[in-house]
C-alpha cells in the first residue's frame, strides 16, 4: 500500500551561494601567493646536485653579486664592506636569519671571500649559495 | 508612446557564475608559481672561533684561476672529487677539508668543489681565506 507524501521535501543543494564561496577562494589564494618584490641583478646560477630547500621565505635575506662585481641587497648596490652594516641589522632584527646569495657562476672568488668575511663579522652565519638543480 | 513589453524576465543568468569564477580561480592556481629558493647550505665559523687542528686531520682542497683542484697535493679532475674524497673520509672520519680558493677563481667552480664534498658526506667543511 503506497502512502502518498504530503509534503514535497526540496532536496536540492542551494547553489545560489555557491559563486561567494569560490570567490572566497580565489580572494584567498590571490592574497597568500606573494610575487617577487625585487629582482635583484641579472645573473646566471651556477648549477649543483645536493641541494636544499630554505625552510621559509620570511627568514631569508638575499644578497645577489653580479659577474662584473655588483652587490645588491634589497635594490641597493653596495661596496664589499657595506654588507657588514645592513646583514648586522637583519641578523639583530630576525636571529633565524639565512642568508642566500645568488651569485652569478662567473663571479670571482675574491670577492665572495670578502663576503664571507663580512659576514662572519656580521655573525650572520647560515649562508646558502643559490644554485639550480644540475642534470648529469 | 509606450508600447506593452512582452519580455519581462529582465535578470542575469546566475548559474554560470560559479564556473566563471572557478576558471579565475583555475588561472591564478596555474599562473602563480611559487618559487622555492634552493642551494647549497652552508654554516660559517663565527667571528675569531679559531680552532686548532691537527695536521694529520686537514685535507687541502686547492682551486686554482683555471678551475683546476688540487686536493692533498695532487691534481684531481673536479666530477672525481667526491670519489676520491670519499675514499679518504672512510680512511678517516675525523677528516676536515679545508677548501681554499684563488682569488681569480670562479665561483662556478668553487661551487661545483662544495657539491661534490658534499655528495660525498663531508660534514666537516671549512673556507680558508684566499690571500
Amino acid at each position: 500500500m503506497k502512502v502518498k507524501r504530503k509534503t514535497q521535501i526540496d532536496s536540492e543543494i542551494p547553489t545560489a551561494s555557491m559563486p561567494d564561496i569560490i570567490f572566497m577562494l580565489l580572494i584567498f589564494f590571490m592574497v597568500t601567493t606573494v610575487l617577487r618584490e625585487y629582482s635583484g641583478l641579472p645573473i646566471s646560477l651556477p648549477k649543483a646536485k645536493r641541494i636544499e630547500k630554505l625552510k621559509s621565505k620570511r627568514h631569508t635575506s638575499h644578497i645577489w653579486v653580479s659577474k662584473e662585481g655588483l652587490i645588491s641587497i634589497e635594490d641597493k648596490l653596495y661596496a664589499s664592506d657595506g654588507v657588514r652594516h645592513v646583514m648586522y641589522e637583519k641578523r639583530v632584527s630576525d636571529p633565524q636569519l639565512v642568508i642566500s646569495l645568488k651569485a652569478d657562476e662567473r663571479a670571482k672568488m675574491g670577492l665572495i671571500s670578502d663576503i664571507h668575511t663580512e659576514l662572519r663579522k656580521a655573525d650572520a652565519l647560515k649562508l646558502n649559495y643559490s644554485s639550480k638543480t644540475a642534470v648529469d | 508612446m509606450a508600447g506593452k513589453r512582452r519580455f519581462k524576465g529582465g535578470e542575469i543568468p546566475t548559474s554560470s557564475m560559479a564556473d566563471i569564477a572557478f576558471l579565475l580561480l583555475i588561472f591564478f592556481l596555474v599562473t602563480t608559481t611559487i618559487d622555492m629558493d634552493k642551494g647549497l647550505g652552508m654554516v660559517l665559523p663565527a667571528e675569531g672561533e679559531e680552532i686548532e687542528i691537527s695536521k694529520k686531520n686537514i685535507l687541502n682542497c686547492l682551486i686554482n684561476s683555471t678551475g683546476n683542484v688540487l686536493l692533498g697535493g695532487e691534481g684531481v679532475e673536479i666530477r672525481n672529487l667526491s670519489k676520491t674524497v670519499r675514499q679518504k673520509l672512510v680512511e678517516n672520519d675525523k677528516l676536515v677539508i679545508s677548501v681554499k680558493a684563488h682569488k681569480a677563481a670562479s665561483y662556478r667552480d668553487y661551487v661545483a668543489v662544495i657539491d661534490q664534498l658534499k655528495r660525498a658526506n663531508a660534514t666537516r667543511i671549512s673556507i680558508a681565506e684566499s690571500n
